[in-house]
């Protein structure tokens, strides 16, 4: 029986998912903008921003709706909650590409180019690939594939470990550089901000799918009062 | 997995109704299937499913109006608070275990504090004072004291329906049963005096175990504590009723509550 | 773009002769049909007015309150036959409503089987027992073995035609209380028969009560059971051992002699005897039309 409140929740899911791929443009021009040092590839990070924060608004109105009109239930309404979460992660992820595209062109362009650009590239990378496989697992509710971005959060963090110690010796080394090398540590925090976000997607995928919230192991879940068989 | 997705209980609370193994026939249609359930005291339960899975004939063995009906009987054990109902006068049984049907039907003959008072008095209570506070305190644990106060002689027939549902139920509280069965309470009302009715069954639960039976998700997901889904005459899930309709064990239970069925 | 197409003709304008010959047949029939029930209301009035036409100038006082005068004098009234038709039709309803009655709610609420069917049946075949068999069979039971004739006898005569209407109707008024209004009273707590005698019966009171008066008004009526089992009397009946007048006697008796004063007593008698019923009737429709 094709139920009319799965068309909405399709309509959602692929609000999302644009929002996912314009968001991936995003990373993937503010680096070009970095690592070419053209403004031009900032222009288009600020027009998919306004696209995104539109898509955003769309998504909590729709989601407002299927929730007061179709009561939605288990699967359905994991699904609108998943959306919604997804959605702020999305946007959120949307500014840290902004804050890293104006932190070039407002104080790098100016001053000059660091030797080295570090594993700043190689983060960015995986920070879209996360980004790419978290919204992969969301469209096709694929629980390992969530997994394995979680995973991928290892490798981000390393990666940012070692960019801040490198960038550290290069301050003592060249300390007249340090503006611009404090600038690179902040490109990589938004770098890895990014990846928290894909991994904030991923748990609430794993949250839609099957049900389970993975968040804060640590804390015990209290006893439930339940009937026995 | 398709068994029934129980959750391990820490027995914190007192089981009011405990069913083994029950099966319910008419003749020879087996209507429930080796049903299995406690019921927690004093909190709602709600049976869920679509139109003949069996939720009212179940209820109905609760308090044995199932073999009422010519060519029915059933086998297996139910025991409310630890008694065998099926060991026990069925006249007894349901002066403890009381019940309101669908359809609203106060007597016709009599009034509505006559109405109220009908269990106290072919019961034998016949002290004036004592029917007249019984009938009152009824009537304020259905909330519908202060609608009729001033026309108790008037007959149970000229309220609302909604009014008539919720004599139905001082009715029953009137001989204070402890167990209190709903067999869709609310199908035959309009939005208002369903919420009405819904608002008293929260109240009540403090002084109740309440069985409901109802064709409306919603309000089970409203209403209960517990939920049970029933399907063609078989128990599919029961638990908790958040988790039950947030996350459902079983993926018929899933289908029936988004919909997908029923 | 016009549309050019024509439109096409209403349904009206293709069928009209059909459709006026449809209406020829309609008119037709509402025509037959009403004449026949005009012919039927027609026919009560006519007899109505005949009777009070011919007796209405016989009712006097006297009529009410004076014995019948000796054969041959004129005057005299028949208070000793309308006494004695309440007598008899009071003497019937002890007889026959309480084995009616228990019979209807025996059928009603545990004669679901084939001994329910039986006692049905058997209700059926004796209300169509002509009446003055009913009355022969009272003759052979109360009359023989007593060796005269009685009020007692008439009285039996009469219930007992009383009973397979007061089973078939106690039956079926018990029957229209919904089964709801039943489970009601079990979940309560309430055994079986209380159920039945406080909560089923009160519901049905207003029809059972119907039921009863219909049935009485239809026996008291009832001429030729009495010829042999309370036969007449000229004078008041003593107790209930003796011979009473009655009035359907009385308008026999009266109506097949050659007197003209009491041919004008007959239509007195009648004109009486069927205000008794018509009153009886109507209050027993007015009860069944009360809070409905």
């Amino acid at each position: 029986m094709k139920r009319q409140v799965e068309e909405e929740i399709n309509q959602l899911k692929a609000k999302i998912l644009h929002m996912g791929s314009l968001a991936e443009e995003m990373i993937h021009f503010s680096m070009k903008c970095f690592i070419e040092r053209e403004s031009n590839f900032g222009e288009k990070v600020f027009k998919n921003e306004e696209e995104v924060n539109r898509f955003q608004i769309e998504v909590d109105e729709l989601s407002s709706r299927i929730l007061a009109l179709y009561q939605p239930e288990a699967t359905d309404l994991r699904t609108i909650i998943a959306a919604m979460k997804i959605n702020s992660e999305l946007e959120r992820v949307a500014d840290q590409a902004v804050n890293i595209t104006q932190t070039c062109t407002l104080h790098l362009f100016k001053e000059t180019p660091v030797k080295t650009m570090m594993e700043i590239p190689r983060m960015a990378t995986i920070a879209q690939e996360m980004i790419k496989d978290s919204l992969d697992a969301f469209s096709r509710s694929d629980v390992e594939l969530a997994q394995a971005v979680l995973k991928k959060d290892e490798e981000e963090d390393t990666l940012k470990a070692k960019v801040l110690s490198e960038i550290i010796g290069m301050i003592r080394k060249h300390p007249s550089q340090t503006k611009q090398l404090v600038d690179l540590i902040l490109i990589s925090r938004n770098l890895e901000k990014i990846g928290d976000h894909a991994t904030n997607i991923a748990e609430d995928v794993i949250y839609m799918t099957i049900g389970k919230d993975i968040r804060h192991p640590q804390q015990q879940d209290p006893p439930v009062v339940s009937p026995s068989l | 997995m398709e068994t029934a997705a129980i959750m391990e209980t820490p027995k914190t609370d007192k089981i009011a109704v405990e069913v083994k193994d029950l099966n319910a026939y008419f003749g020879s249609l087996r209507a429930v299937k080796d049903f299995s359930l406690n019921m927690l005291e004093k909190k709602v339960t709600a049976l869920i499913g679509p139109s003949g899975c069996g939720k009212s004939t179940f209820i109905r063995c609760l308090n044995r109006m199932h073999e009422v009906t010519p060519k029915a009987w059933s086998e297996g054990q139910v025991l409310i608070h630890g008694e065998d109902v099926m060991k026990k006068d069925p006249v007894l049984l349901r002066r403890n275990v009381g019940m309101v049907f669908q359809k609203p039907q106060p007597f016709p003959s009599m009034s509505i504090f006559d109405n109220v008072a009908a269990g106290l008095r072919l019961n034998g209570l016949r002290n004036k004072s004592v029917l007249a506070e019984e009938v009152e305190k009824s009537l304020r644990d259905s909330a519908l004291w202060d609608e009729v106060k001033d026309h108790l002689n008037k007959p149970g027939t000229s309220l609302s329906g909604g009014q008539q549902q919720r004599l139905c139920i001082a009715r029953a509280l009137a001989i204070r049963p402890s167990v209190l069965l709903l067999d869709e309470p609310c199908s035959a009302l309009d939005p208002i005096s369903t919420a009405k009715i819904e608002e008293l069954i929260l109240e009540l639960k403090s002084n109740y175990t309440i069985i409901i039976v109802t064709h409306n998700m919603q309000q089970a997901a409203r209403v209960s504590d517990f939920t049970a889904f029933l399907l063609l005459g078989e128990m599919i899930e029961y638990g908790v009723t958040s988790k039950m309709f947030t996350n459902p064990g079983n993926k018929k239970t899933e289908d029936y509550i988004t919909g997908r069925f029923g | 773009m016009s549309a050019q197409t024509l439109a096409a003709p209403s349904y009206y304008e293709i069928d009209l002769p059909h459709y006026r010959k449809r209406q020829a047949v309609n008119w037709a029939a509402f025509l037959l049909t009403g004449v026949c029930a005009a012919l039927t209301i027609s026919i009560l009035f006519f007899i109505l007015g005949y009777l009070v036409y011919h007796g209405f100038s016989s009712l006097n006082w006297d009529f009410f309150t004076k014995l019948p005068k000796p054969v041959g004098e004129l005057g005299g009234g028949m208070a000793n036959a309308i006494v004695g038709t309440f007598k008899l039709l009071g003497l019937a309803t002890l007889v026959g409503v309480p084995v009616g009655f228990l019979g209807g709610v025996y059928l009603s609420e545990y004669g679901h089987n084939k001994i329910g069917f039986m006692v049905r049946y058997a209700a059926d075949i004796l209300n169509g027992v002509p009446s003055i068999v009913m009355g022969i069979f009272a003759y052979t039971v109360v009359v023989l073995p007593m060796g005269h004739f009685s009020a007692l006898a008439g009285g039996f005569a009469l219930g007992v035609m009383m009973i397979p209407i007061a089973v078939r109707s106690t039956e079926e008024f018990l029957r229209v209380v919904p089964h709801s209004v039943r489970e009601a009273g079990f979940a309560l707590g309430l055994p079986e028969w209380k159920v039945i005698s406080f909560i089923v019966i009160p519901t049905a009171a207003k029809g059972l009560i119907t039921g009863i008066l219909l049935d009485l008004a239809r026996v008291a009526g009832e001429t030729a059971p009495l010829l042999f089992t309370a036969f007449g009397n000229r004078f008041w009946a003593n107790g209930w051992m003796e011979p009473i007048a009655s009035l359907p006697v009385m308008i026999y008796t009266y109506a097949i002699a050659p007197y003209d004063d009491w041919h004008r007593q007959s239509w007195a008698a009648a004109l009486v005897l069927m205000m008794l019923v018509f009153i009886t009737s109507l209050t027993a429709r007015i009860l069944l039309r009360e809070r409905r």
